[in-house]
């Protein structure tokens, strides 16, 4: 009794994305960018100020024609929940002003924008680039902003941002179950703008910890894997590839790695 | 007071206590912090009642399902909906971005006459009713004068109520000269009418094949119907299903399959009759199909095995023959085998030599109208209405030639030409077309030699433009009588991008027409009411709504309700009636027939290579196009949203980065990033070079949808437009453009 109620409380919101049916579209992206009013410009090819809360990369295996591979990643954020599962993520714990803070009810990230002040240290510590900076404030042309989704505010410059789970579709499910007297979402009633959008149901979302949930099963699978694991973020986005060299390409092996470690030692 | 230690001391605590104490410093804290978050200029977009709305998308011709989110009156977010025949709840980027489409800076608000030059962009904004009688009073001038046979329509599309009016329009005005906008469908179409008999478009029951071998197409770049072709893609992995790209350069599709096959460009034809040579010498194909349902297969199994063999074909394409052999025996060894064809996304016809060998792979292992298979589908023909009467000028303009000679003695076997009628424009001493009447097109942007498309458009005294976005065809028009935009009308879509299925969607007002703008049927009603006599009895209805609610009768109900109709009968015939050739069978050779190889069938009717423009002397480089499903490239260019997500290697700032393998670029001396000038016998333009392995040595590709000049600052001015770079290239037999890629020289920069 006393589990199942802990059960009923904390969540461990993820995903778990299949790179294998990844086509690089690029859909995710904007499904997320207008879910969230996401800003833009009238240059957005400099990718270092192009906020992209999910981000599409490119990976190719180095080979030489014909031998040649490709493979798309999307890169939402990825939610660390830290060694332990405390909730100790790289942008939390250096956040000065408590803009960011880790949900332990749903293991989601999450960023206030009226709270931050735009120091940037959790863009430095994020070792996804999952974050992104409003250098300049949003301009919509005329009439567009009749398209913006009152659910999401839009952003100010001088803040950070980046991908929130789309937490307000959370908040919504709830809102609708409170009022039906439930306590418990379907796996179905909270998914985010990307994985609602992608063609190839690539992404899934869901409750980790949930073995109803599609994803429980699928984190298992002995092609999951994780960005950077060794860093010990603990991310709750997992990627499927069936590719060995794209599992490796998840963590920054180098080349001459055994080399440098025994010099650093 | 003297001022001493003590009370220096005191006074200072003092301070510190009374401004600790006092609520100032925290009252200008909070004030600051208010203030500094105060941005008027930052919008609260406003709360409200969420309501959806289901309708189709028609940004290409994929139709997918959206239903759009709404808040109050305004459309907040467009989603796919889930269950629908085409796209199953998944939408695109391009899709995504409609609203983008319907709120941005590119509608047009009114209707808008030209001031300036032509493509000046200076307009004077007049009121419909000044428009359509100006419409009228030039149409009843020509029609007059005799020459009603010169006013000509191009249009996306050539099914369902709208592109009907027009077509009704222009018969019962006395004119032959309506033209669909070029695509693979073309070929398609075409080589259906010669191997099968009858007018059907092909479907594709991509979803059930178990093994796919795509001849150069984009399956998953934006072939025919891009959501579909991805879910098929995400089935294929999940059934383990195998599939063979097929092409020069590695390709998202080519990344995403199972076995890529680069290849010689233009040589996909030569390797499938390779492929069918094995599947006939070994005898591997389909008896049954074969000896029952086949008119020719023994001309065509001679021809075959006389010219295609392994050896042969693995010098012509470059593909070993290993390959060629084992590509062969698995695809005939597939339970459900299918064979596609259709460059990129198919956006030109290209050669009908590869529709027809690819063709006879599918008929060889018997996979037509069957599960997993290619179905020739006919159109759905709900649209009734009675025929026209039309008067003496009428009928004597509608027995003149059309101006693309489609249908003629030439040219027997195409419905339409456009590439064909560009050249007749400008070839004829006083252009064939005196009014020119445009909607769901961009030709001045997507036709191939854009500068020459243009140049026809110059000679065409009168423009007129229903786009309800501005584009290049738009700003080359005389007069732009705008539409509702898809999300603010009425219209009944037809989908036929390779569907096998039978389903006709509704665009709905999912908002009101935020512009003053007409709906492209309504113009036209009202223009046949102001012309009077027969043509105006040609059109029945009140408006463009009461037509549409009583041509599609008992279906209005459904569509409005789950936003498409799909017929519950529908099928395609058994083997047994399915073929209205001569023969009333599959014909091999019904395309080689139609070039004239009727008596003495020779290798070169089945295969001859299409030679690209320009030598290869001054030309060493061979530059191709490609498709990306980030870049918009038909009628419609990207919304802000798509133009961010094309990577940086694709384009940067203003500049297109150009692929090449680093073999080519090392014979250069060019790296990554470098600037180059890259000419064609068409043009030339200034790139950044980006070293991609995924490209065969000598090869250059360039990504199509960059280089407009017009919507918005988002996307004008970005990069270059392909078609400036590259001609058509017609096919003696049948006037369609078969190019696929043009010679190129390159000089650093």
């Amino acid at each position: 009794m006393k589990k199942e109620h802990k059960h009923e409380n904390t969540k461990k919101f993820g995903m778990v994305i299949d790179l294998d049916k990844c086509t690089g579209c690029g859909a995710c992206m904007v499904a997320c960018m207008a879910e969230n009013n996401v800003p833009f410009k009238k240059d957005e090819s400099d990718k270092l100020d192009s906020i992209t809360w999910i981000c599409v990369y490119k990976l190719t295996n180095g080979k030489s024609f014909p031998d040649t591979e490709i493979c798309y990643l999307p890169r939402p954020c990825m939610h660390c929940s830290g060694i332990g599962e405390h909730g100790h993520s790289p942008c939390v714990s250096v956040c000065p002003a408590t803009a960011t803070d880790y949900d332990h009810t749903t293991g989601i990230v999450s960023q206030i924008y009226t709270r931050c002040f735009g120091c940037r240290y959790c863009m430095a510590a994020c070792p996804y680039h999952a974050r992104y900076f409003n250098w300049w404030d949003p301009v919509w042309p005329e009439g567009m902003e009749k398209s913006l989704n009152p659910d999401v505010s839009p952003r100010m410059r001088g803040v950070v941002e980046k991908c929130s789970f789309c937490f307000h579709r959370y908040q919504a499910a709830m809102d609708k179950a409170y009022t039906e007297g439930r306590r418990e979402l379907e796996e179905d009633e909270y998914q985010t703008a990307c994985t609602q959008a992608c063609p190839a149901g690539a992404i899934t979302f869901g409750d980790l910890d949930n073995p109803d949930h599609k994803v429980y099963e699928l984190k298992k699978s002995p092609n999951a894997f994780r960005l950077l694991e060794r860093l010990k973020t603990n991310p709750k986005v997992y990627y499927l590839s069936s590719r060995d060299w794209v599992r490796k390409a998840g963590d920054n092996y180098l080349e001459a790695e055994s080399k440098v470690k025994k010099k650093i030692v | 007071m003297k001022l001493n230690r003590r009370n220096f001391l005191s006074l200072g605590v003092g301070v510190v206590a009374g401004t600790t104490l006092s609520p100032l410093p925290w009252k200008l804290m909070d004030d600051v912090s208010i203030w500094t978050q105060n941005w008027p200029w930052t919008p609260v977009p406003p709360d409200g009642e969420v309501t959806y709305e289901k309708s189709v998308c028609t940004l290409c011709p994929g139709g997918c399902g959206i239903t759009v989110r709404k808040i109050d009156d305004r459309a907040v977010k467009i989603e796919g909906i889930e269950g629908h025949p085409v796209n199953d709840g998944g939408v695109c980027l391009l899709g995504l971005s409609g609203l983008q489409l319907l709120y941005g800076p590119t509608r047009i608000k009114s209707p808008l006459k030209r001031v300036g030059e032509r493509g000046e962009g200076k307009w004077q904004t007049i009121s419909w009713n000044q428009a359509l009688t100006e419409v009228a009073v030039k149409l009843g001038e020509l029609r007059s004068n005799d020459r009603s046979h010169t006013v000509a329509c191009i249009s996306g599309s050539d099914q369902g109520t709208v592109p009907g009016l027009l077509n009704r329009f222009l018969t019962a005005y006395g004119s032959p000269n309506y033209i669909r906008t070029p695509s693979i469908h073309d070929s398609y179409e075409i080589a259906l009418s010669l191997m099968h008999g009858g007018q059907s478009s092909a479907g594709f029951d991509v979803e059930n094949a178990d093994f796919v071998l795509s001849f150069g197409s984009g399956i998953i770049d934006g072939w025919m119907s891009p959501v579909r072709m991805i879910k098929a893609n995400s089935i294929w992995k999940n059934e383990k299903s195998k599939v063979v790209q097929i092409e020069p350069r590695l390709s998202n599709t080519a990344a995403k399959s199972d076995t890529w096959v680069p290849i010689k460009p233009g040589t996909d034809a030569a390797l499938a009759l390779g492929l069918a040579h094995v599947i006939i010498k070994e005898s591997l194909y389909n008896k049954d199909f074969v000896e029952k349902y086949a008119f020719d297969f023994n001309a065509f199994k001679t021809i075959v095995l006389e010219s295609f063999g392994p050896d042969d074909v693995a010098k012509i394409t470059g593909v070993d023959k290993k390959t060629i052999l084992s590509l062969a025996k698995q695809f005939a060894g597939a339970s459900k085998p299918l064979a596609i064809c259709g460059r990129g996304q198919g956006k030109t016809p290209g050669s009908i030599d590869e529709v027809a060998a690819v063709h006879a792979l599918n008929a060889l292992v018997g996979n037509i109208n069957k599960p997993g298979g290619v179905w020739a589908v006919s159109q759905p023909d709900y649209i009734k209405w009675p025929e026209v009467q039309m008067d003496a000028v009428a009928s004597s303009g509608m027995k003149r030639e059309r101006v693309d000679g489609a249908g003629s003695e030439k040219f027997p076997n195409a419905n339409y030409l456009l590439n064909r009628w560009v050249g007749a424009v400008n070839s004829s001493k006083e252009s064939p077309v005196q009014a020119l009447f445009i909607t769901d097109a961009n030709p001045c942007y997507t036709l191939s030699d854009t500068s020459v498309v243009k140049k026809a458009f110059d000679r065409i005294p009168f423009v007129v433009s229903f786009s309800s976005n501005i584009n290049e065809t738009a700003l080359n028009a005389d007069l732009i009588l705008p539409s509702h935009a898809s999300l603010e009308r009425y219209e009944d879509v037809p989908l036929s991008a390779g569907l096998t299925k039978s389903v006709i969607a509704l665009s709905k007002p999912v908002v009101k027409p935020q512009f003053n703008t007409k709906h492209v049927g309504d113009v036209i009603i009202e223009i046949a009411k102001k012309l009077g006599g027969s043509i105006e009895e040609a059109f029945p209805w009140d408006d463009y709504e009461t037509c549409l609610k009583a041509t599609l009768g008992d279906k209005w109900d459904a569509l409005v309700e789950n936003g498409y109709w799909s017929d519950p009968d529908f099928g395609v015939p058994p083997w047994e009636g399915a073929f209205a050739t001569g023969s009333m069978k599959f014909e091999f050779l019904g395309v080689v027939r139609a070039r004239g190889g009727e008596k003495d069938v020779q290798a070169k009717h089945l295969f001859t290579p299409v030679t690209i423009e320009g030598n290869e002397k001054s030309y060493p480089l061979t530059l191709i196009p490609y498709d990306s499903l980030r870049l918009a490239n038909g009628s419609i260019g990207d919304p802000p949203f798509a133009i961010k997500t094309v990577e940086d290697t694709v384009l940067k700032h203003k500049d297109v980065f150009i692929e090449m393998n680093p073999e080519t670029a090392e014979a250069y001396d060019i790296s990554e990033g470098d600037y180059a000038v890259l000419n064609t016998p068409k043009g030339k333009a200034r790139v950044k070079i980006h070293l991609f392995d995924g490209i065969m040595p000598g090869l250059v590709a360039m990504p199509t949808g960059l280089g407009h000049t017009g919507p918005d600052e988002y996307l004008a001015g970005k990069g270059i437009n392909f078609n400036e770079l590259i001609g058509p290239v017609e096919d003696a037999d049948f006037g369609l453009d078969v190019v696929w890629g043009i010679r190129a020289n390159l000089t650093k920069a």
